[in-house]
């Protein structure tokens, strides 16, 4: 589980993240979902380490950030996997050299160790003959289940994701989605995924944290997103024509 | 102000490149890739270069010799004076801070650009060590280069001297023999270690802290462009100025 308190973050003194507090379960997909610029990416890199916040706590599992040395944080971030939005898979490695690298860094295994684990978490992400491609060869969504196969690799506890989904067609992204849901169920692991995709909020979201201009707007899960009466996530949800209809149907079926 | 928080972020980016280590597995392969990237690649244009420099800096000094008492062997020896103490390692640094320094910039930046150095660094890996470290052990083998552009400048000034009339090559070897100082070539790879050094740590320095997108990637290739060669100038004067005056 994943705890965090009060938390702001500024940027040339613009306060970007106003104090937000949540938890984010084990076993379960935690959304983070906002309209663009509500700092729900900031969020993730402050959860992740990568920027340093003003005031607030972070706690892993009862490990609080902050307080731990530099040794035990590059230990913790050996049990994070980490989806980024444009995947961030290294150019001049192969695909499967992209997925072996965290082996290579963290881990003693012999080599042909480590090609076992590679192709078992390719064939997990459905990914089969691709090893020897660059990453410019992969399509979209190719890339995102190599980062996803990446970010598993070395069995983490906690799993993050910065719009897994963005840029790909809705078919692909429902397939990322279910990916990520079912690879959280199977491994009983933490996962934080930020969002803006109503589609995977509908798919998986078991939690969801509505950030707005920085604040904690609305917490709970996809059952009561629909259900809510804050204005401010049903304007977020339900502005899309497609949804508005969904709603409809909705309070019709209720009737 | 900006100015002072650059130089200080870049002395504590030095600090950290030495900090955290990578696996040596990984290192090597790291090293080796930098070394067939930025020295073994680059030998082609230092090589071109190099050879019609020295042509031309032999021609030229031929040229202005109109008096016939001073000695034709003094072409050799101003084409060596002038290829091992400015031409190798001077000359040839701005241009691979044009080629090398813009390579390590841009391939950085754009490492920076799509979240690859955040890949690293949610990853527990120290990011600068990772990246730059290698790219300085690999500019070790600069003064390798400038070792081949030293002989090739000479060796094209001969050619130029001999096939163009200007000289025999009698003269030219004579003149490249003449009041040899090996202190001289001491001196020319004192300063190629240093630039070596520049070479690898500004352009890196401005990949590494760049922000923005492609567009900031090619504007930070150009800025690592012209402060790798104001630096290089600068030091090339002190460093002068301290070793030989």
């Amino acid at each position: 589980m994943i705890e965090v308190k009060d938390l702001h973050k500024s940027f040339a003194g613009v306060e970007v993240l106003k104090g937000i507090s949540t938890t984010f379960e084990k076993g379960k997909t935690n959304l983070i979902i906002g309209q663009s610029g509500s700092g729900k990416t900031v969020f993730i890199k402050c959860l992740l380490g990568l920027f340093p916040y003003e005031q607030g706590c972070i706690s892993y599992d009862g490990k609080i950030f902050s307080e731990l040395t530099e040794d035990q944080k590059r230990d913790l971030r050996g049990e994070i996997g980490m989806v980024f939005q444009g995947s961030a898979l290294f150019d001049s490695l192969t695909i499967a050299q992209n997925v072996m690298f965290p082996l290579k860094m963290f881990t003693k295994q012999s080599k042909s160790e480590m090609e076992d684990r590679v192709d078992f978490v390719l064939k997990r992400v459905n990914l089969i003959d691709a090893h020897h491609k660059m990453p410019s060869e992969a399509s979209g969504g190719m890339q995102k289940r190599v980062a996803i196969a990446r970010a598993i690799v070395n069995n983490p506890k906690y799993l993050f994701c910065d719009e897994p989904n963005s840029g790909l067609d809705p078919k692909t992204a429902i397939i990322i989605d279910n990916l990520i849901k079912e690879i959280t169920d199977e491994y009983d692991i933490t996962t934080v995924i930020n969002s803006h995709d109503m589609n995977s909020v509908m798919e998986i979201g078991e939690k969801i944290v509505f950030l707005k201009d920085g604040l904690k707007a609305w917490e709970g899960s996809k059952d009561t997103i629909f259900k809510t009466d804050n204005e401010v996530v049903t304007d977020f949800v339900y502005s899309s024509e497609l949804m508005k209809k969904v709603r409809q149907m909705y309070i019709e079926e209720k009737q | 102000m900006l100015y002072l928080h650059n130089i200080g972020t870049y002395f504590l980016m030095i600090v950290e490149m030495f900090r955290k280590p990578t696996k040596w597995g990984v290192m090597k392969q790291l090293i080796l890739k930098d070394i067939d990237d930025l020295i073994i690649g680059s030998l082609g244009i230092v090589a071109f270069i190099s050879f019609f420099v020295g042509g031309v800096v032999a021609i030229q000094t031929a040229l202005n010799i109109s008096n016939p008492l001073i000695p034709k062997n003094l072409v050799g020896f101003a084409t060596r004076q002038s290829i091992v103490l400015e031409f190798g390692p001077t000359f040839i640094s701005i241009i691979m801070a044009g080629k090398v320094g813009s390579f390590i910039t841009s391939s950085i930046g754009t490492m920076r650009v799509t979240e690859q150095i955040d890949a690293l660094e949610v990853m527990g890996i120290n990011s600068l060590n990772y990246l730059v470290f290698p790219k300085f052990i690999s500019l070790l083998l600069y003064p390798f280069v400038i070792s081949i552009a030293m002989f090739l400048g000479i060796f094209g000034g001969m050619v130029a001297s001999v096939y163009g009339g200007f000289s025999t090559a009698e003269d030219y070897i004579a003149g490249i023999q003449l009041d040899f100082k090996p202190f001289h070539v001491a001196y020319a790879f004192i300063k190629t270690s240093v630039f070596a050094f520049i070479l690898a740590t500004i352009p890196s320095f401005h990949g590494f802290y760049m922000k923005g997108g492609a567009l900031e990637v090619g504007k930070a290739s150009t800025t690592s462009f012209v402060w790798t060669s104001v630096v290089i100038i600068l030091l090339n004067y002190l460093l002068t100025q301290m070793l030989l005056s």
